[in-house]
């Protein structure tokens, strides 16, 4: 929403102030400037003169020398200029040497403007310089009879004619004026018209507020003789008035209504359509204008259309209509889609003689629902939308015959049709100033509050305490909207500031974030750095990622209406993007990368959803440079340590992954619970995502991690005995895995093994080809002895047997 | 003897003190304190002395002897001390030389400001509580006064699962389950991830982060609600920080407001980060809204609350002067590297 500072100023006449003053006044007070500009912000020195000679340049075929005169007393200066579309005796803007023009004729505007200095053309002086209209920082749009090519010429406009010489032109232009910009909040619907701000303004400087009086209109003609109405549903349509204007007369509309549209950004077009759009932005009240010789039996019928059938909406397209959608109809055919867009069969074309004036009021909801199935956004239905008030409408009515008349655009006809079966009666709150004080934390006298509301047309019954709401306040309802007002006008800022003297509380994190806290703590001390990504992917991720047609990552949750395909699911694991983000990085050349994600992942019940998904958070690390398959393993061994789950979790070989490599996966389980994958990411999917090193990833369910029973620390003794240390070197097929030699050192070796180490792995010359060498060191220590060499030795040789059992043989 | 003695001794020190280095300490130890050295021979010779004066004549070697081993410590003392003065003087490291260093990983900038924030509300005394991002029309509209069809639910542009659930589009939808929990009073902040229907570009994503505060107690008043965030203002963004409210409109709160805190950068005057207004907008917020209290059945007569809803992104691009918002996602690690 837009309004200029002098369209304002129209209706509130003693206000006073700056741009500045008034964009902060009016924030202040809840109706938000988002930012002005002003039209003459780069004007300086700019006078009415007039041309008295023009002579030819002595050294230039395209250029003139004109002596211009710049005031009542006689004073000339000298201008040579190329504008073509100048003569002796026209009155035009100058600029003078050292003032200031908002932009070139050709560039428009420059920051700043451009500065006038005398100068020389070919030799011949020049002291200033004859302004375009695009030179004052305007244009055509406000001030259409202004050339396309040239200066401005004053003496054309029987407005400006007069003005006298050496007058400050950008006042006679009107030009001393801001254009603000707000952000209206969608519960103020009075605020989407020029009115409804200036009552904003006129509270909130404490000026008088004086609305347009609305005169009696219409010849001795009857309405009814021309049209009839006919509304069949009236829950949408809650409203109809329509008027008759005979007899039109299409012209432009004057100039000062084309400048308001204009600081509006709406385009004049003619009088008739000028004053629909002037109208509508002046009460917020969309207004359409039929061609009443185009409707049939002299008939209008509000009715639902039939499903599937057409209709072609004046800006020509073709619209396919459904049962829901409200429509204006004459006695055969549809002529406009209600609160939208009319008709292109009975729009004003420049042969009109006779039209329709429609004012009405129409379901909000319904004229929502039918300007997103047919995907139309007009200004019109942008209002309509907002819910409008139905008592409005027989004013606006009547203030467009008024401009009708004053404009002699035509001859209003006597009489109004006025469908309005159920009148919408204001609402009436009892007000309770100790209740609001008590709400806000104030202590306002209730004085103070009566004028408040009265400042902005509330009428106040101080006898019964009541507050009677006109009707085009719809916001307000109960005690708190009331309390609203006297804060506004109060003032936000003057409300002290306390804090909250009620009972105590005891904050915190919960158990949860406290353990994800130390999650990004642990793998942080690894070097991983904490990424975001969507929590939607693309589709497509599947086959990039190598998986089956039946994998259950494959079963996401489906937007019903994404930004494109690549957004369009919700992820089920966040290796996409984790893959993504090192394609990125690698691309950016960046060495020895390690990223981590803390990501909601999102596991459907059923599809298509009947009730909320599984949403649960991993832990995806993801890693290329440095570091191989063991380096996460440890990442992942000591984070399980630190959040305390420090009994030995289970590595089983295969995760079943299909986009890790088929023999370097493995899958995670504690205490029977399978808890997390990792591995090196298979080289296929590595080229899909184009990272031309190795890739490791880990996916840590940690949902299922947190809930598993947590070792509690306990103090065991340090040592007092001393160790024997007994170095093992085996060999055996390389399908035998460590950790079965482990478990069997564990378990032969039972309480005396305190410990033990892998030091050496060996494949290659020296050994059977297929055959690997593994090293341990093994420690025995008895908590409350010294360890005999026997003991030990019994112990070891035990252990050695069951390995070779196991096919693993001592190297000597 | 006497003065053969005194002789011996005399040399030998003479020899001690020019002596050039450490093993020539060992030489004249030798040559007169070993088995052939000359004070050793001259106790060999004791045989030939009176055995009346031989007492006193050992005495004086064994004089003679301690002077000299004295002599020879001290001056290997003095070797010792001069070679470890090279030495340490030889191992002189250049000090500006980089230092080792374990390269640990970098916490997400939008996570370091929410533990900020996180921290302040904490001290207050909020609980910090999550809720689901997949979430019911109704927690994240209905329940929030926000009916089907009204025209606010089209500003938030949502995305949609099926009719009735969708991807919440502001944290506020927490209020309602922790209202629905009925224990009072609540003071609470929920950050999480939102979503709206938003083309990615340098200030807009269609996924960002809202910290949601809610607080329901008896006699809560719009001075809490300004006291409350003054106080987190000054503590986020430092002492001297100046707050602004201005009226705004919420269906959930009434009276609602709008926060802005004086910038951050140029202290309130104006420069390219609060585009010349010195303020900077950094949340909404207002007084629970009656009807939405109703609705999660508290007597709006007995109760009153305020509630807020903090934008994250917002923060972090204007504390660390972040100018793209697309960096937050991109994960780059010369980014994530820097905070």
């Amino acid at each position: 929403m837009n309004t200029s500072l002098s369209w304002i100023k129209a209706y509130v006449p003693e206000l006073n102030c700056t741009a500045k003053e008034y964009t902060d006044a009016m924030t202040l007070s809840g109706t938000k400037v988002e930012g002005y500009k002003a039209f003459d912000q780069y004007l300086e020195k700019i006078v009415v003169g007039r041309i008295n000679t023009i002579e030819k340049h002595p050294n230039a075929d395209k250029l003139v020398v004109c002596q211009v005169q710049i005031d009542e007393d006689g004073r000339e200066i000298q201008i040579v200029t190329g504008a073509p579309n100048i003569k002796e005796g026209d009155k035009i803007p100058v600029v003078l040497e050292g003032g200031r023009v908002a932009g070139s004729h050709h560039d428009g505007m420059v920051e700043g403007g451009l500065k006038i200095k005398k100068g020389k053309l070919r030799g011949v002086e020049s002291f200033g310089m004859m302004c375009s209209i695009e030179e004052l920082g305007s244009d055509r749009e406000m001030y259409p009879d202004a050339p396309e090519d040239g200066i401005y010429i004053l003496s054309d406009n029987p407005e400006y004619k007069d003005a006298p010489l050496g007058k400050d032109a950008v006042e006679v232009l009107g030009l001393h004026d801001v254009n603000f910009e707000y952000e209206i909040t969608s519960n103020r619907v009075d605020c989407f018209g020029v009115l409804g701000i200036a009552r904003e303004a006129a509270a909130t400087f404490g000026k008088k507020f004086i609305p347009p009086v609305v005169t009696d209109t219409g010849n001795s003609e009857k309405v009814e003789d021309y049209i009839r109405v006919d509304v069949q549903e009236p829950a949408l349509c809650t409203r109809y008035t329509a008027r008759v204007v005979k007899n039109i007369k299409l012209a432009p509309s004057p100039e000062w209504m084309q400048r308001r549209l204009a600081s509006v950004g709406i385009r004049s077009i003619n009088n008739i359509v000028d004053i629909t759009n002037y109208v509508m932005e002046e009460y917020s009240q969309p207004m359409h204008a039929y061609d009443l010789d185009t409707i049939a039996d002299q008939k209008i019928i509000v009715r639902k259309a039939e499903k599937g059938e057409t209709f072609t909406t004046l800006d020509g397209q073709e619209r396919t209509l459904d049962d829901t959608m409200l429509m204006i109809c004459d006695g055969e055919k549809p002529i406009g889609l209600a609160g939208i867009m009319g008709g292109e069969n009975s729009m004003i074309t420049d042969s009109v003689t006779t039209m329709l004036f429609e004012a009405a009021t129409f379901d909000s909801t319904n004229i929502r629902l039918t300007g997103k199935k047919l995907g139309m956004r007009t200004d019109a239905q942008a209002k309509f939308e907002k819910g409008l008030d139905p008592n409005t409408a027989m004013e606006a009515m009547n203030r467009a015959c008024q401009l009708i008349e004053e404009l002699g655009a035509g001859e209003v006809v006597g009489g109004a049709i006025d469908y309005y079966p159920v009148k919408k009666e204001p609402v009436v709150i009892p007000y309770d100033a100790d209740k609001i004080n008590a709400l806000l934390g104030t202590d306002i006298s209730e004085e103070d509050m009566i004028r408040y509301f009265e400042a902005i047309d509330l009428t106040v019954d101080r006898e019964k305490k009541l507050v009677v709401v006109p009707t085009w306040r719809q916001d307000l309802e109960r005690l708190v909207d009331l309390a609203e007002e006297v804060a506004r006008f109060y003032g936000y800022d003057k409300i002290p500031m306390t804090l909250p003297e009620s009972s105590a509380t005891t904050g915190g994190l919960s158990e949860k974030m406290l353990m994800e806290n130390r999650v990004r703590n642990a793998v942080e001390a690894y070097g991983f750095c904490e990424g975001m990504t969507f929590s939607f992917e693309s589709p497509k991720v599947y086959d990039k990622l190598n998986l089956e047609a039946d994998d259950i990552l494959r079963k996401s949750i489906v937007i019903s209406n994404p930004l494109g395909e690549d957004y369009s699911v919700m992820r089920t694991s966040a290796i996409g993007g984790m893959l993504t983000s090192l394609a990125t990085n690698y691309n950016h050349r960046n060495k020895n990368v390690r990223l981590y994600e803390l990501a909601n992942v999102y596991f459907p019940k059923q599809l298509p959803l009947t009730e909320l998904p599984d949403e649960r958070v991993q832990l995806t690390l993801g890693m290329y440079g440095e570091g191989d398959f063991y380096d996460l393993k440890g990442v992942i061994e000591e984070l399980f340590g630190k959040l305390g789950f420090s009994e030995t979790a289970e590595y089983t070989p295969d995760a079943g992954k299909t986009f890790l490599h088929p023999g370097r996966q493995a899958k995670v389980s504690y205490q029977g619970t399978e808890v997390a994958y990792f591995g090196e990411v298979h080289p296929e999917v590595r080229k899909n995502y184009a990272v031309g090193e190795r890739v490791y990833l880990a996916v840590i369910d940690l949902e299922k991690l947190f809930v598993l029973p947590k070792k509690t620390v306990k103090y065991i003794d340090v040592p007092k005995f001393p160790a024997i240390v007994r170095d093992i070197s085996l060999m055996m097929k390389k399908d035998l895995l460590a950790g079965q030699i482990e478990a069997v050192i564990r378990k032969k070796g039972g309480k005396l093994v305190e410990g033990y180490e892998l030091f050496d792995v060996y494949e290659g010359e020296q050994i059977k080809s297929g055959y690997k060498s593994l090293a341990y060191k093994i420690i025995f220590r008895a908590k409350d002895r010294t360890l005999t060499d026997e003991e030990v030795s019994g112990t070891m040789d035990k252990m050695i047997a069951a390995l070779e059992e196991m096919g693993a043989s001592l190297r000597k | 003897m006497k003065e053969k003695l005194s002789r011996i001794m005399e040399d030998a020190i003479q020899q001690i003190e020019e002596s050039k280095q450490l093993d020539k300490l060992n030489e004249i130890r030798i040559a007169f304190l070993g088995k052939k050295g000359e004070l050793t021979s001259v106790l060999k010779s004791m045989k030939d002395i009176a055995p009346e004066d031989r007492p006193k004549v050992g005495q004086m070697v064994n004089e003679a002897r301690a002077n000299i081993e004295m002599k020879l410590e001290e001056k290997k003392a003095a070797f010792e001390k001069k070679l470890l003065e090279e030495k340490l003087k030889s191992e002189t490291l250049d000090v500006t030389l980089p230092g080792k260093k374990l390269a640990s990983g970098h916490r997400h900038p939008n996570n370091i400001t929410l533990e900020a924030v996180e921290d302040i509300f904490i001290g207050m005394g909020y609980r910090v509580v999550e809720g689901p991002e997949i979430e019911y029309d109704y927690y994240n509209f209905e329940a929030l006064n926000i009916p089907a069809n009204h025209p606010a639910k089209d500003e938030q542009d949502t995305f949609y699962i099926t009719k009735d659930i969708l991807l919440r589009t502001q944290t506020s939808s927490v209020q309602v389950h922790e209202m629905e929990k009925g224990k009072l009073p609540i003071r609470m902040i929920a950050p999480g991830r939102v979503f709206r229907s938003d083309e990615v570009d340098a200030t807009h994503s269609p996924t960002f982060h809202q910290v949601e505060g809610l607080v329901i107690d008896k006699n809560i008043t719009f001075a809490d609600l300004k006291g409350t965030l003054q106080e987190f203002a000054i503590r986020l963004f430092g002492e001297g920080t100046k707050v602004k409210f201005r009226p705004h409109h919420f269906q959930f709160t009434e009276p609602s407001a709008e926060m802005d805190v004086s910038c951050f950068k140029c202290g309130g005057k104006g420069c390219r980060f609060c585009k010349g207004s010195g303020w900077v907008e950094i949340l909404g917020c207002g007084l629970v809204h009656p009807h939405v209290l109703e609705m999660s059945g508290i007597d709006p007569e007995q109760y009153t609350g305020f509630a807020f809803g903090i934008g994250l992104e917002r923060i972090t691009l204007f504390k660390y002067e972040i100018d793209d918002m697309r960096l937050l996602y991109e994960n780059d690690t010369r980014f994530l590297k820097q905070f």
